[in-house]
C-alpha cells in the first residue's frame, strides 16, 4: 500500500458512496449535489492516475457546466423542495440488474488485473495531450466539433415551439410573431397550472408571467389554426 | 500503484448508473444516472491508459497494440471525447425534458405516452 493506493482507495470510496446516494436520495436537489461530490472524486482519481488535463476538464465541464445545467432543469421543472415520495419504481429488478452488472464487471476486472503493482505513469501534460489530439486524432476532433454544433442547434430548435411546429393541414401564411416573442431558452412557463407536485408558494411568484405566456400561446394558436 | 482499484471503482459506478436508470422515474434523475455511467467509462479508459501502456513497454512499435502514430496518452484523449459527447447529450436531453414539461407538466417517465402525437401542434 503506497500513498497512491491509499488515495485511490479513499477517492474511490467517496466516488462510489456519493454515487450510491445520487441514485437513492429522495431529494432531487440533493441528488445533484451528491453528483458534484462523485464527479469531483473521479477528477481526483484522474489526477492520481496521471491524467492531469482530463481531471481539469472534468472539473470544468462536468462540475462546472453539466451539473449546473441539471440543477437548472430541476428548478425549471418546479421540483418540490422537500423529499419527493414518488421518485422511484419498485427496486428489486433494478437492484438485480444493476448489482449484477456492477459486481460482475468488478469481479471480471479483479480477475483480469490481480493485486499487481504497476509502475507510476509519467504525468500526462497538456502538451502531450495536445500533440495527440492534433496529431493522431485530428479527424475525430473535427467530427466532435461538428457534433457539438449540431447538438447546440438541435437544443435550440427543440426548445423553441415556433420552429418546426407542424401547422394545420391547410396552408397558412407564416404566423405573425406575438407581442412578446417566446424566448429562445426553455424557461417559458406553461399555460396551465403547475403540476400537482408543486407547492403554491413558488407558483404564486410565477403567476404573473404565466398569464402573459398564456396570452402569447393563445395568440400563436389562433394564428396557426 | 494497483490499477485494480480504479478498475473496480469504475465497474461499481457503472453498476450504480444502471441501477439508477432502471429505478428512477424522474427524467432528470435518469440523466444523472447516465452521467454516472459515462464517468465510469471515462475512469476505465484513463486507467487502461496507465495499465496497458506499462504492460506494453517491450512491445514493438509495429505491433497491433500501437497502430500508426498513436503514442501513449490515448486513453485520456478518448476520455476527453467522451466528456464532449456527454455535454452534448445533456444539452439535448435537457431540452427534450423541458419541452416535454412545457407540454404535459410532467417529468415522470412512466407517464410518457407516445401514441397521440397529434396534440403537439396545438400544445406547441
Amino acid at each position: 500500500m503506497t500513498v497512491a493506493d491509499v488515495l485511490l482507495l479513499a477517492l474511490g470510496a467517496v466516488a462510489v458512496g456519493s454515487g450510491a446516494l445520487v441514485v437513492t436520495s429522495s431529494h432531487l436537489v440533493r441528488s445533484g449535489l451528491y453528483l458534484v461530490v462523485s464527479l469531483g472524486a473521479i477528477a481526483g482519481l484522474y489526477l492520481v492516475l496521471g491524467a492531469e488535463l482530463v481531471a481539469w476538464v472534468q472539473i470544468l465541464v462536468y462540475v462546472g457546466a453539466v451539473v449546473v445545467l441539471l440543477l437548472f432543469a430541476v428548478m425549471l421543472t418546479r421540483a418540490p423542495i422537500g423529499p419527493s415520495p414518488d421518485l422511484d419504481r419498485p427496486g428489486l429488478p433494478a437492484a438485480l440488474i444493476g448489482g449484477g452488472v456492477g459486481f460482475g464487471l468488478a469481479v471480471l476486472f479483479a480477475d483480469a488485473f490481480h493485486w499487481v503493482r504497476y509502475p507510476y505513469p509519467e504525468p500526462g501534460t497538456a502538451e502531450r495531450v495536445g500533440e495527440q489530439i492534433f496529431g493522431a486524432w485530428v479527424l475525430p476532433f473535427e467530427v466532435v466539433s461538428i457534433l457539438l454544433l449540431s447538438a447546440l442547434v438541435g437544443a435550440i430548435v427543440l426548445s423553441r415551439p415556433d420552429i418546426g411546429a407542424r401547422l394545420a393541414p391547410e396552408p397558412t401564411p407564416p404566423a405573425p410573431t406575438p407581442a412578446e416573442p417566446p424566448p429562445a431558452g426553455p424557461e417559458q412557463p406553461g399555460s396551465e397550472r403547475p403540476g400537482p407536485d408543486t407547492d403554491d408558494a413558488k407558483a404564486a411568484g410565477l403567476a404573473a408571467d404565466e398569464t402573459e405566456a398564456d396570452q402569447a400561446t393563445d395568440a400563436t394558436k389562433g394564428a396557426q389554426a | 500503484m494497483h490499477v485494480v482499484i480504479p478498475y473496480v471503482v469504475g465497474a461499481l459506478l457503472f453498476g450504480l448508473g444502471v441501477y439508477g436508470v432502471l429505478r428512477r422515474r424522474n427524467a432528470i434523475l435518469v440523466l444523472m444516472a447516465v452521467e454516472l455511467m459515462l464517468n465510469a467509462v471515462n475512469l476505465i479508459l484513463v486507467t487502461a491508459d496507465v495499465s496497458l501502456r506499462s504492460a506494453l513497454t517491450g512491445v514493438a512499435i509495429e505491433s497491433w497494440a500501437r497502430p500508426g502514430s498513436a503514442a501513449p496518452g490515448t486513453g485520456g484523449v478518448l476520455a476527453l471525447f467522451v466528456i464532449v459527447l456527454a455535454a452534448a447529450e445533456v444539452g439535448v436531453g435537457l431540452a427534450i425534458i423541458l419541452q416535454y414539461y412545457r407540454m404535459r407538466k410532467a417529468v415522470v417517465l412512466d407517464d410518457v405516452r407516445l401514441d397521440h402525437e397529434d396534440e403537439e401542434r396545438v400544445a406547441g
